[in-house]
């Protein structure tokens, strides 16, 4: 990990009306680093990653995000074509659903190979090179290349939608309960590959579960919310082992009965 | 019909004209960008050019001459009925000659003759949006036009690779505009694109029901998107025109029997009959000499 933030998250609260979606958050993520962010149903993690992702615009708070070439830049005073920009190649995102990430009615080649077309490159064999590469590292047989999302099992679908993400060597990926719509089988396998790739890639990700064996298994470091509040954060095994605040403590039995 | 008597010169008042010359003025500053308009009802159905009978009502003046054509021909019953009604509310000279008209509406297809300066091609488009097939929402559509993230028309051309090993888009072949714009030349066959690149004269899109206007000015780069090693390749036919003998045109086929017999005649009849006015003569017509030339 290198020696500076890869994102500096000062401040953030998002309000729906008079509602809280979450508040006051606060934290540095590091290049290379996973943090999973936990809590129950309603706590403000999807909204807080949708603040972070920019998919959303808190209603007060800074992020700041490390360019490649090593400036700071303030996310929420970006043009919109900045940020697009960011997002289909630093950044990527997994969402819960796949449907919602992929685009079911083109090839599973040309969903892996969108972004690169997207960056420009004009190559057809090439993209369809790489695209067939990402395949088989997510698993996928690579004569699939030419069948559509719709035929692919929710497994897949998700190691495809990851694929996508990925192709363009992202340093940036945010997970929003990636494993959350799949059998519980699947999701063993899912997070190993995903664990895998995080590994070899060095990304720093942003994961938001509310499944705390996920936590364990993929994350260096997490918040626990609650009320849309953080309110308590540390490496994983501390908070997992020794959990602090009583409501933490709570969470953590609650999954050592089940 | 005679109700049409009392309306003003080229059936639209004065009003929506200007409205509709804004639109167009604006398209030609802003080439390949799709102009809002407030389309009128047109006292013909959408999907006979209605977009491209708003635009040519608008720039008509009384010494301009129409030629109207669909799929190549002047005498269709789309074309017949646009003609007529221009006609009967503009008292404008009419024409099938290519060269003669100052004004051209068409559907499907640009002139085999080279345009010149003082023309206007006016086309009747039924999709205007080039990123509709892949992307059904307007407010993403729009914004991915603004910030030039046109990423999505290549992916429509790797599925036609990746499903037919060839791009296999035929018509509505998507082109750039100016450097700029990402464009449907709408209904046109590919075999056209490169007519409307550096064209001479003004080409003017009308969209009815869609309600949009786009343009490309004379001399404007129009470049017809590919893959390095998949370039753009125009339609090419194996035989001349059976009629006139005439080759690199667009041929239409004829079917001539119900023994399977057919033939392959140009699209543009003008262009025809012209080059037979001028003596070509093709196979059917019995001049060996040309056809095998
Ligand atoms: N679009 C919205 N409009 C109004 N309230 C919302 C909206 N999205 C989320 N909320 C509310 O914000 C709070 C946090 O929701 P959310 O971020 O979805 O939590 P989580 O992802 O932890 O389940 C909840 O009270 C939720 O009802
Ligand atoms: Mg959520
Ligand atoms: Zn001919």
């Amino acid at each position: 990990m290198s020696d500076q933030p890869l994102l500096n998250v000062r401040g953030v609260s998002k309000f729906y009306g008079s509602r809280v979606g979450c508040m006051d958050v606060s934290f540095d993520l590091w290049p290379g680093e996973v943090l999973a962010i936990v809590g129950e149903s309603g706590s403000g993690k999807t909204t807080l990653l949708n603040c972070l992702a920019t998919r959303l615009m808190p209603t007060t708070g800074c992020v700041q995000y490390r360019m490649r070439g090593g400036n700071l830049r303030d996310l929420y005073q970006m043009s919109d074509a900045e940020r697009r920009f960011l997002m289909r190649t630093d950044w990527g995102f997994v969402h819960q659903n796949p449907a919602d990430g992929l685009r079911m009615t083109v090839s599973a080649g040309a969903n892996v190979g969108e972004r690169l077309m997207a960056v420009g490159n004009r190559h057809y064999g090439n993209i369809r090179t790489t695209a067939s590469d990402w395949l088989e590292r997510v698993e996928i047989a690579q004569d699939r290349i030419d069948d559509q999302p719709r035929a692919f099992s929710g497994g897949m679908r998700q190691r495809l939608q990851i694929a996508r993400n990925l192709v363009t060597s992202p340093r940036l990926v945010f997970m929003d309960e990636p494993t959350g719509g799949l059998d519980v089988s699947v999701q063993a396998r899912l997070l190993d590959l995903v664990r895998g790739l995080v590994s070899d890639l060095g990304l720093a990700v942003i994961v938001v579960t509310h499944d705390l064996a996920v936590a364990r298994l993929l994350s260096h470091r997490m918040m626990v919310m609650k009320g849309g509040k953080v309110i308590e954060q540390g490496l994983t095994d501390r908070v997992l082992d020794d959990p602090r605040e009583p409501y933490t403590q709570l969470l953590v039995s609650s999954i050592l009965q089940v | 019909m005679t109700a049409l008597a009392d309306y003003n010169f080229a059936y639209l008042d004065e009003q929506t004209k200007r409205m509709i010359r804004r639109a167009i003025l604006k398209a030609i500053a802003i080439p390949g960008y799709q102009v809002p308009f407030a389309s009128r009802e047109m006292p013909m159905p959408y999907g006979w050019g209605t977009g491209g009978v708003q635009v040519t009502a608008s720039i008509l003046g009384p010494h301009d001459v129409l030629k109207v054509i669909d799929q190549g021909a002047d005498d269709t019953t789309n074309a017949v009925s646009i003609r007529a009604f221009f006609q009967k509310v503009a008292n404008v000279a009419v024409t099938t000659k290519t060269s003669e008209a100052t004004i051209i509406q068409t559907r499907h297809r640009i002139p085999e003759e080279t345009l010149g300066v003082n023309q206007v091609l006016v086309y009747q488009v039924p999709i205007p949006e080039p990123l509709r097939f892949l992307e059904p929402r307007e407010t993403e559509t729009r914004q991915m036009h603004a910030l030039e993230e046109y990423g999505l028309m290549h992916v429509k051309l790797y599925e036609d690779i990746a499903r037919h090993g060839r791009i296999a888009t035929t018509y509505a072949y998507p082109v750039k505009v100016a450097g700029r714009y990402v464009m449907d030349p709408s209904p046109t066959p590919k075999f056209d694109n490169p007519k409307m690149n550096q064209s001479a004269a003004l080409q003017l899109f009308g969209a009815g029901r869609e309600k949009r206007i786009y343009a490309v000015p004379p001399y404007t780069d129009v470049v017809s998107l590919d893959f390095e090693d998949h370039p753009f390749e125009v339609q090419t036919f194996e035989k001349p025109c059976a009629l006139c003998g005439a080759r690199h045109v667009y041929l239409d086929e004829v079917v001539l029997d119900d023994k399977g017999g057919r033939m392959f005649v140009c699209s543009d009849t003008d262009f025809c009959e012209t080059r037979r006015e001028e003596g070509h003569r093709g196979e059917m017509l019995g001049d060996i000499k040309e056809a095998a030339e």
